[in-house]
């Protein structure tokens, strides 16, 4: 599929549908996720704010989801010198710093009623997401103040592949962190096994967050070949 | 039904403000990648022209 | 072998000269952590809560102080295409600059660590914890930090940029070091911490080469 992909006239007739049908599909399953969960009863140890989980563990899903997805770009960019590996790796760097922006915001609305602070650095997974969003902003930050393109590309590249690397002993480190200060730690949410009634809907939302992220990356993708169509073609004409 | 899906409580503070948040979010990355892509179509579309004529 | 002392004496006493190399960075230090009191107030009892704490986290911001130098000056001059064509690859020469850059500003930051963290109230006993942390995690920060300044290397903006690029790369150093010295202050188990920041400063220094290297080569093309 990969390979398929890897010819842009192919990857821009595959998207041009593709992405539009996952955005759809991520839409109505989003939707009928949420409408099942704001229909479930209460929780009996969190109460109504079970409800905010339908939609920030998807985002966080997601967002881990993404830098996965800029660290396997960045790596077919970097191994088989692919433009479009690169395109895709630009595309979806904002779009995991949104998703991690969300999981952020979201995780402490949650916390506030839950745990009676905003921010509770006793939970490893909160912490870890962090650190996510400020891997995502280095990586922009790098792209960014780049201005030879290509140049650009290859330096980010190269940061996305030691963030990659990086991450699980970040996610390992904040975790072994957490155990050690296990008596300021909180809660453990998530830690019991969660009943059917929300975990029908957040199974839904999940897959519906992971869909809407491909159609958006889908389409962030083709503006991004466009640009750069757009790029070479003035480029062209300024030299002709 | 869409009362009792509506109606969380004494937590709505969080809860709605929560969901709002999220619903900014999507919203800003489907207008800024629609937008973006868009622009640039239009912007390769009228440069092609441009080279044909 | 030869060829790598010569490298290595070069990138000493440049490191040494760049910007006041030790100076700079003790000094930025020391005077982070005198900045501590004056915000926290003068009570013992409070200061000595996170004396230890305070001066790792310091210390790991001073050492990401000199980086911005560390590949420009040679990429500028044009030193760097030499380095490039020479007899040793780029990823040793990267590496050797790392460990220049560990030896000027890590390892007098290491020596002034336990000064710092006994001055805000931190135990004597807590000394030599402090002092191989410090040494351990400053040769993390410093090839991390060689990785951010080779990337750096393409953008016109270097200091703030390596920073936001480095920083969310500490964390685990971080974490190892900062348990590993509190674990101690309170007679727990310490051990363990410390070998995983072993184990991820040797990471690092097998590893970063490579990236630092292919950043060189980027910028240089």
């Amino acid at each position: 599929m990969f390979a398929a992909l890897a010819n842009p006239a192919r990857f821009m007739a595959f998207s041009r549908w593709a992405a539009p049908i996952l955005g759809v599909l991520g839409a109505g399953l989003v939707g009928y996720g949420l409408w099942l969960g704001l229909n479930a009863p209460p929780d009996y140890q969190q109460g109504e704010t079970v409800k905010i989980m339908f939609i920030h563990v998807p985002a966080a899903w997601v967002s881990m989801m993404a830098y996965a997805c800029l660290g396997g770009a960045s790596f077919f960019s970097l191994v088989f010198r692919h433009a479009l590996a690169d395109a895709a790796a630009r595309a979806v760097a904002p779009l995991g710093a949104i998703f991690t922006g969300i999981a952020l915001v979201t995780g402490m609305l949650w916390g506030r009623p839950m745990w009676g602070a905003w921010w509770v650095w006793g939970d490893a997974r909160l912490v870890s997401v962090l650190v996510l969003f400020l891997l995502f902003l280095g990586y922009m930050a790098l792209r960014a103040s780049i201005d030879d393109e290509a140049k650009g590309a290859r330096a980010a590249e190269i940061l996305a592949l030691v963030g990659l690397i990086n991450l699980p002993i970040i996610k390992y480190s904040v975790e072994w962190w957490n155990t050690l200060h296990q008596g300021e730690s909180v809660m453990r949410a998530g830690g019991s096994a969660l009943a059917p009634v929300y975990l029908t809907p957040l199974l839904l939302t999940g897959a519906g967050y992971s869909l809407a992220f491909g159609a958006l990356w889908l389409a962030r993708i083709r503006a991004e070949v466009w640009r750069r169509r757009a790029t070479s073609l003035a480029l062209r004409a300024a030299l002709a | 039904m869409i009362d009792h899906a509506l109606s969380v409580g004494k937590y709505a503070a969080f809860i709605w403000p929560a969901y709002g948040a999220s619903a900014v979010g999507f919203a800003w990355m489907i207008v800024d990648t629609l937008a973006r892509a868009r622009r640039w179509r239009r912007k390769a579309d009228s440069l092609e022209k441009h080279k044909e004529s | 072998m030869s060829v790598v002392m010569v490298l290595l004496r070069r990138e000493l006493s440049l490191a040494w000269a760049r910007g006041g190399g030790a100076l700079l960075a003790v000094g930025f230090f020391v005077a982070a952590a005198v900045m501590l009191p004056l915000s926290l107030g003068p009570t013992p009892a409070r200061l000595a809560g996170v004396s230890s704490g305070v001066t790792w986290v310091v210390l790991s911001l001073a050492s990401l102080l000199s980086l911005d130098r560390m590949f420009e000056r040679d990429f500028e001059d044009g030193a760097l295409d030499l380095l490039a064509l020479g007899p040793l690859p780029l990823e040793i020469v990267s590496a050797i600059k790392c460990f220049a850059q560990w030896t000027v500003s890590g390892a007098p930051l290491a020596l002034a660590a336990p000064v710092v963290a006994i001055g805000l109230g931190a135990r004597m006993t807590v000394a030599p914890m402090i002092f191989a942390a410090a040494a351990l995690g400053g040769l993390a920060f410093a090839f991390l930090g060689g990785t951010g300044a080779a990337l750096a290397l393409a953008s016109r903006r270097g200091g703030v940029l390596i920073a936001v690029v480095v920083l969310p790369l500490l964390t685990p150093p971080v974490i190892f070091g900062g348990a590993a010295i509190a674990n101690f202050n309170e007679g727990l188990p310490w051990v363990g911490a410390l070998s995983l920041l072993a184990a991820y400063a040797l990471g690092c220094v097998a590893l970063t080469p490579f990236a630092m290297a292919g950043a060189c080569r980027n910028a240089q093309s």
